[in-house]
C-alpha cells in the first residue's frame, strides 16, 4: 500500500456551503473520493491510499491538473484507490467537487 | 473423548440421546434435578434441509412441552450441505429457522449452551453452535469459517504465506484458539473431570441478558473494534430524531 | 462526541435522477438517497469518521471509509425507518468486523426503541474471508440482535436485488427477517454456485449456467417457492413501494410464527423434496407454462406469482 499527499495553493474557494461529500466505490478499476471542507480558502489537499505502488508521478500530475482547472480552495480530498486509471481518477475528482458545490438537499 | 464418553460425562444420572442419521436428539438428566434438552449433529454430518428441519422440530416440541429446561447443542458437523437440491429448496430458510428457534428458546428463559466437540463450518456453525447463548468447546474441536486451501485459491496467496499472516491476527484462520480469542467461544473445557460439573456451573452463572461476544472479543484482543462500533451506532441511533 | 452530521449523497449526473433508477446498477448510497424521502437521511458513523477495516492492510488491500455499509435513519413516506445498505462492489459486500458491527448496533438500537422498523438492503457474498472469524461472529450477533428486535415488535424488512446477491451468512440473516422483497436480479443462497461446483463437481451444479443459477437461487424462484414474500421490479420506486407494503403487513414474531414456519417448511419438503429442478417445482405449484417464467416481465410475473401463492404473513 502506498500513501501519497499533495498540498496546493488553490486559485479560488470551492463554491457552496456543504461540508462533506463522497463519490465512488473502492473496487477494481475504481476509487472513492471523500471531500471535506476543512481547510483555509487558499489551500487544497489531496490524500491518497493506493494498493498500486510506484505511480506517484502520475498521481502528482493528475492532482496538479485538477487543482489548476477547478476551484478547490478549502477542500481536503481523501482517496481510497482500487487501481483506477488516471482518467477515472480525474472524473471522480471533478464529480466530488461538483457534489460539494451543490446546494444542501 | 468419544461422543458416548461425552454424553456419559455430561449426564452421569442418565440420558436418552439417540444418534439418528448423523443427528442427536434426546434429553439428559441434570445433577441438580430436571432435564436438559439435547440436539446436535455428529459424525461430521453436513447440515442440509432434511437435517435442519428435524433439529428445529425437536427444539419446538421441547418448547411446546413447556418448562425451562436448558437446551444443549452438541456439534460435530461438516459445513452446510452443498448441493443443488438444498439450495433449490431454500436452505437459507431452514438454517435461519433453526437458529431462530434456538435464539427464541433462549430468550424465553431456556438457557442454550453449545458444546463444540468436533468440526463445524460456515452455515452449519451459524445455525447451531453460534445460535446458542454460550458456546464452549472441548480441546481438539476444529471450528472453521473459511479453510485455508479455499482462501489460498481466492487470494492467490500460498498456504504458507497465509499461515504466516495468521500468526499476527486471529481474525481469519481456522482454529479453536482463534474463535476463542475473537469472542465466539467462551471457554475450552478440560475433558478430564466431570463435564456435568462444568455444565452445572455454567447454568448457574448469573447470566447477563444480552449477547456478550463482541465485548469478550475486545477484552481478549481478538476483535478490537466490533463492540465499540456497535455501541457507537446504537447510541447515535438512540439520539437521532 | 460531536453531533452527527447529515451526509449528503452523490448525484450521479449521467444517470437519470429519480426513483426510476435501476436498483441493480445503483450504489448503496444512491439506493439510500433515492429510497428515502428527500434529505431525510442521517448517517451513523459516516465516512468522515474513517472507521475502516483494520484487517485488510496485512493483505495489501485498499479500505473504504464506510467499510462497505451505510447505516442510519431516515423517513419513507414520512414515517421513520432505520436503514442499512451494503455496497456490493466493495469486497463483494462481504461482512467484516466493522461492517458487521454497524448493522449489529443498528438492530440493537431498534430493539431498544421498539417503534421504528429496519430496512436491510442486502448486497453480499457472505463472510469476508480476510476477516472470516470476525465476519462470521458479526453475522451470528446480527442474527441474535435481529431476533431480539423482532421480539420487541420491530419489523425488519430485507430488500435483495444487488450485484452480489445475498449469499452465505447473508442468506441466513435474510431468513431471520420479518419479510423479504427480491427482484429478478436478486439471488439468495447459502453456498454460491462456484463453491457447490468446486466441492461437488460440475454435474452437481454448473456454475457457468446462468439460467440454472437463476432458476435455483434467483428472485423469481424465491418468490414462487415462498423464500421471499414480494417480487419487486428492478427500480428504486418498486422497492420503495414494496418496502412500504411489507412494513405494513409483516408479522409480529413469536412461538406461533415459528410453529407456522416449521409447518410451512415441512410441507415444502413433502411437496417438492423430490423435484430435480425449479421448473418441476413451479409446475407442481400449478404454473401452466413453467418454462416461460424466466422470460416473463416483472408485472406479468407478479400477477402469476400472486395467483400461484400468496405469502402468509405469519410464518417467517
Amino acid at each position: 500500500m502506498e500513501t501519497l499527499s499533495y498540498r496546493h495553493k488553490a486559485q479560488e474557494r470551492a463554491a457552496g456551503s456543504k461540508s462533506l461529500a463522497i463519490i465512488g466505490v473502492v473496487a477494481s478499476g475504481n476509487l472513492e473520493v471523500m471531500v471535506e471542507r476543512v481547510l483555509p480558502d487558499t489551500e487544497c489537499q489531496v490524500d491518497i491510499n493506493t494498493a498500486a505502488e510506484g505511480f506517484a508521478a502520475v498521481w502528482e500530475a493528475v492532482v496538479a491538473d485538477f487543482v489548476e482547472r477547478r476551484s478547490t480552495g478549502g477542500l481536503k480530498l481523501s482517496i481510497n484507490d482500487g487501481g483506477a486509471r488516471p482518467d477515472t481518477v480525474a472524473l471522480r475528482l471533478a464529480q466530488a467537487v461538483r457534489l460539494i458545490e451543490e446546494d444542501e438537499r | 473423548m468419544t461422543l458416548d464418553d461425552i454424553l456419559a460425562s455430561l449426564f452421569p444420572e442418565g440420558h436418552d440421546v439417540k444418534h439418528d442419521d448423523g443427528l442427536l436428539l434426546g434429553s439428559g438428566s441434570l445433577r441438580a434435578g430436571g432435564r436438559a434438552v439435547v440436539v446436535g449433529v455428529t459424525g461430521r454430518t453436513a447440515l442440509g434441509v432434511d437435517e435442519a428441519i428435524r433439529l428445529s422440530r425437536h427444539v419446538l416440541d421441547a418448547m411446546e412441552r413447556g418448562g425451562t429446561s436448558p437446551i444443549l447443542v452438541l456439534v460435530d458437523s461438516d459445513s452446510q450441505r452443498m448441493s443443488k437440491r438444498d439450495e433449490l429448496l431454500g436452505l437459507n430458510e431452514f438454517l435461519a429457522h433453526l437458529a431462530k428457534c434456538l435464539i427464541y428458546a433462549d430468550m424465553q428463559g431456556r438457557q442454550t449452551v453449545g458444546l463444540l466437540y468436533g468440526h463445524s463450518a460456515a452455515g452449519a456453525f451459524l445455525a447451531t453452535a453460534l445460535a446458542t447463548r454460550t458456546l464452549v468447546a472441548l480441546p481438539g474441536a476444529e471450528p472453521t469459517v473459511m479453510d485455508l486451501p479455499s482462501m489460498s485459491k481466492v487470494t492467490k496467496l500460498s498456504i504458507d504465506v497465509l499461515k504466516e499472516k495468521a500468526k499476527s491476527t486471529p481474525v481469519f484462520a481456522p482454529g479453536l484458539d482463534n474463535l476463542a480469542q475473537t469472542g465466539g467461544v467462551l471457554a475450552i473445557w478440560d475433558e478430564k473431570g466431570s463435564l456435568a460439573k462444568r455444565l452445572e456451573a455454567l447454568l448457574n452463572q448469573a447470566q447477563n441478558r444480552g449477547d456478550q461476544r463482541d465485548r469478550l472479543g475486545k477484552i481478549r484482543n481478538g476483535r478490537p473494534k466490533a463492540a465499540d462500533i456497535a455501541e457507537r451506532v446504537h447510541d447515535l441511533a438512540l439520539l437521532s430524531e | 462526541m460531536s453531533i452527527p452530521k447529515k451526509c449528503e449523497m452523490p448525484d450521479m449526473s449521467h444517470v437519470a435522477s429519480g426513483r426510476s433508477v435501476g436498483w441493480y446498477e445503483a450504489s448503496a448510497r444512491q439506493r439510500v438517497r433515492l429510497l428515502l424521502d428527500a434529505g431525510s437521511f442521517e448517517e451513523f458513523i459516516g465516512p468522515e469518521q474513517r472507521e475502516i477495516s483494520p484487517h485488510l492492510k496485512v493483505f495489501d488491500l485498499p479500505t473504504q471509509f464506510d467499510d462497505g455499509i451505510v447505516v442510519g435513519r431516515g423517513r419513507i413516506a414520512g414515517a421513520p425507518v432505520f436503514l442499512a445498505a451494503q455496497e456490493g462492489r466493495f469486497m463483494g459486500g462481504a461482512f467484516g468486523e466493522v461492517h458487521g458491527a454497524k448493522l449489529t448496533g443498528l438492530l440493537r438500537a431498534a430493539r431498544d426503541i421498539k417503534s421504528v422498523p429496519v430496512l436491510i438492503l442486502f448486497d453480499t457474498g457472505g463472510v469476508r474471508l480476510q476477516e472470516a472469524n470476525a465476519g462470521e461472529l458479526a453475522i451470528a450477533e446480527i442474527m441474535r440482535a435481529l431476533v431480539e428486535a423482532r421480539m420487541a415488535g420491530v419489523k425488519v424488512i430485507g430488500l435483495i436485488g444487488g450485484r452480489a446477491g445475498c449469499y452465505g451468512g447473508g442468506g441466513l440473516i435474510a431468513g431471520c427477517c420479518s419479510a423479504l422483497a427480491v427482484s429478478e436480479q436478486g439471488r439468495i443462497s447459502v453456498s454460491g454456485p462456484e463453491v457447490i461446483e468446486t466441492n461437488r463437481g460440475v454435474e452437481e451444479f454448473d456454475s457457468r449456467d446462468r439460467a440454472l443459477v437463476w432458476r435455483t437461487m434467483g428472485g423469481k424462484h424465491r418468490r414462487l417457492l415462498g423464500g421471499a414474500d414480494a417480487f419487486s421490479d428492478d427500480t428504486i420506486q418498486s422497492f420503495r413501494d414494496t418496502a412500504l407494503q411489507l412494513i405494513e403487513s409483516a408479522p409480529a414474531f413469536g412461538a406461533g410464527v415459528l410453529k407456522a414456519e416449521q409447518a410451512r417448511l415441512e410441507e415444502r419438503l413433502q411437496r417438492f423434496g423430490a423435484c430435480a429442478d425449479a421448473i418441476d417445482i413451479w409446475s407442481a405449484e400449478g404454473v401452466s407454462d413453467a418454462q416461460a417464467v424466466p422470460a416473463l416481465p416483472a408485472e406479468q410475473f407478479i400477477a402469476l406469482a400472486d395467483k400461484v401463492w400468496r405469502p402468509r404473513h405469519d410464518a417467517r
